[in-house]
């Protein structure tokens, strides 16, 4: 039973370009009365490396998670390779995670397991390919990584942090999968560690036919690593009747967009924005700096 | 917040009025979060009692969970089992020893431990030094996004980690609770019969008489749905936990006191079916003379 499904989730993958491999329809997000994402339609193809941006607090990392299913949309749907996630049963999706790779902000890896363990987890949760060996996979990936193997026996809180997300995305990479979710895979680290990491990304999609999309709020990531930018925008400050989508294009069309929070993102600029939050804490809290997820920075107030 | 109705109205029935109308509004808050709550709480329990059923938990998850409960928590549970013995004995020897029964002291210790301190006691250390623990190890993984990542690769995280607990703390608080039982009935022997000088073969006749097999089992039985409350309440409230260090200590600390109060609760529900039970089959009851 468990092999008929996943025959026919792997079998329903169409030749490069035919269909998009994601899509999401009129997706909707929100937590109580807090709208966090509204209508949000996009369509991914494969092999694609988008960059999804913006600031803290408009929704990129919950769409990530929506995407994967861990996080359920209120309203409309996700269709991964023709397949709405939110109809799939248990064992289904659980079938369909082994295409998924997700490198989290701060690696998330298991404290209570060592490197070796936490590369190997999905290989525990999935099996090993047929003619491989875990230890052999392992390596490969740590290599791809550029990490050595004396790092293998380590617990997580032994690494530094560029090290971490390194191991994070080793264990991404270890199913070889369809579709690859970076969340700010370069937050926290510095200049050097970053372009490591972008210099990594880009090796991935060369070495894998993988798609990629990437929440960031680091430009020179974005422009260095996507082939398209998607720009969303906090629904709360929207105009009436606004697409939270203000920017979807490739990195070269950044620099002629018209509109002016675009630009204001790209080039880093305050502008007024912070004449606009001592109106809103004279005015008393505003709904504008909501708390979004309690469990997750980007959803958090951006004082 | 409870918003003022009737702001531009300051006649004394309009602020009446308005002082009724924030008081059902912060008591229908207190209730209604309140049952949502046991409601959470309870579709929790429900998910993991299928996910027990579903696929048989790993061996890797277990053990370390076994280890925690059944093997780390014993000293402590041993030597409170201890002191609780010999209060008992320091507690009530002057009050027995005034009317001339002081051998009869060994019945109300052992009585007590086994039906009461025993798994009250064992349940209690298990909730603080397991139970807490769990809520801030469980919290920490979901504020660091651990158990987000244990879902996107396929695992269901009621599964890996909340059945083990489930399971450890179930299977092995019976053998906390004897533990806190035999030592408890050590310290209470050492004080009464060592230290006070009670002579000890009426002290054991006098116990072995009066407390049976039932009173025993009253208490192993008590200590597994303590166990199975400490892993449910602690799992959920690390699962719920709320962002930063001070979201994981309040997990911890609502860990410990919610399922303190609910093990006394159930301790009261379950003292009266099994008293029911008892009287059912020896209508006379147990006599200490």
């Amino acid at each position: 039973m468990q092999e008929s499904i996943l025959d026919q989730i792997t079998s329903t993958a169409l030749p490069h370009g035919k269909r998009p491999i994601l899509e999401t329809r009129s997706m909707s997000l929100q937590f109580g009365r807090q709208v966090i994402l509204k209508d949000i339609s996009v369509k991914v193809n494969k092999g694609e490396t988008i960059a999804i941006i913006g600031e803290s607090g408009c929704g990129k990392t919950m769409f990530l998670k929506a995407l994967v299913g861990l996080l359920s949309p209120t309203s409309g749907s996700v269709v991964f390779d023709g397949h709405d996630i939110q109809k799939l049963d248990d064992q289904e999706m659980t079938n369909l995670r082994k295409r998924f790779g997700f490198v989290f902000q701060n690696a998330a890896l298991f404290d209570s397991m060592t490197i070796s363990q936490n590369i190997a987890f999905p290989l525990r949760q999935h099996g090993v390919p047929k003619g491989k060996t875990a230890q052999n996979l392992i390596s490969e990936r740590l290599a791809e990584v550029g990490l050595p193997s004396n790092v293998l026996p380590k617990r997580p809180s032994q690494l530094s942090g560029g090290m971490r997300k390194r191991v994070g995305l080793a264990r991404a990479l270890i199913l070889e999968p369809d579709l690859l979710l970076y969340d700010e895979p370069t937050t926290g680290l510095d200049p050097i560690m970053s372009d490591v990491i972008n210099e990594l990304m880009m090796r991935t999609r060369k070495r894998y036919p993988v798609t990629s999309i990437i929440v960031t709020h680091d430009m020179h990531s974005a422009r260095k690593v996507a082939d398209r930018i998607i720009m969303l925008y906090p629904y709360t400050r929207l105009e009436h009747g606004e697409s939270q989508i203000l920017f979807d294009g490739p990195p070269s069309a950044l620099e002629s967009t018209k509109d002016r929070r675009v630009s204001q993102f790209v080039k880093g600029e305050a502008g007024e924005r912070l004449m606009e939050m001592l109106a809103s804490r004279s005015k008393g809290p505003a709904d504008t700096f909501g708390r979004v997820d309690p469990n997750h920075d980007d959803g958090m107030d951006e004082e | 917040m409870a918003t003022d109705p009737f702001p531009n109205m300051d006649s004394p029935q309009s602020r009446l009025l308005s002082s009724l109308h924030r008081f059902a509004s912060v008591w229908g808050t207190v209730v209604i979060d309140g049952v949502s709550t046991v409601g959470d709480i309870s579709i929790f329990g429900w998910q993991m009692v299928l996910w027990m059923f579903r696929a048989k938990p790993k061996r890797e998850t277990l053990m370390p969970n076994f280890y925690a409960v059944g093997v780390l928590s014993l000293p402590v549970v041993a030597l409170t089992g201890t002191f609780i013995g010999m209060v008992l004995a320091i507690q009530s020897y002057h009050q027995f020893k005034n009317i001339g029964m002081e051998t009869f002291l060994g019945a109300v210790i052992n009585m007590s431990l086994v039906r009461e301190l025993g798994p009250v006691l064992a349940a209690t250390m298990l909730a603080g030094r397991v139970g807490s623990a769990m809520a801030a190890v469980l919290g920490t993984m979901r504020v660091t996004e651990q158990i987000d990542a244990l879902i996107s690769m396929g695992a269901n995280p009621i599964h890996y980690l909340v059945v083990p607990r489930f399971l450890a703390c179930v299977l092995l608080i019976p053998a906390l609770t004897i533990m806190a039982d035999f030592m408890g009935i050590v310290g209470g022997y050492f004080y009464s019969v060592i230290v006070f000088g009670i002579d000890h073969a009426q002290y054991l006749r006098n116990s072995r008489e009066f407390v049976g097999s039932f009173d025993l089992f009253t208490g192993v039985f008590k200590s597994i749905f303590f166990g199975a409350t400490i892993a449910v309440v602690s799992c959920y409230r690390g699962f719920h936990c709320q962002a930063g260090a001070e979201g994981v200590g309040r997990a911890a600390t609502a860990a410990f006191v919610q399922s303190f109060v609910m093990i006394l609760l159930l301790d009261i529900v379950l003292n009266i079916f099994l008293d029911a039970v008892y009287f059912a089959i020896w209508p006379t009851g147990a006599k200490l003379f």
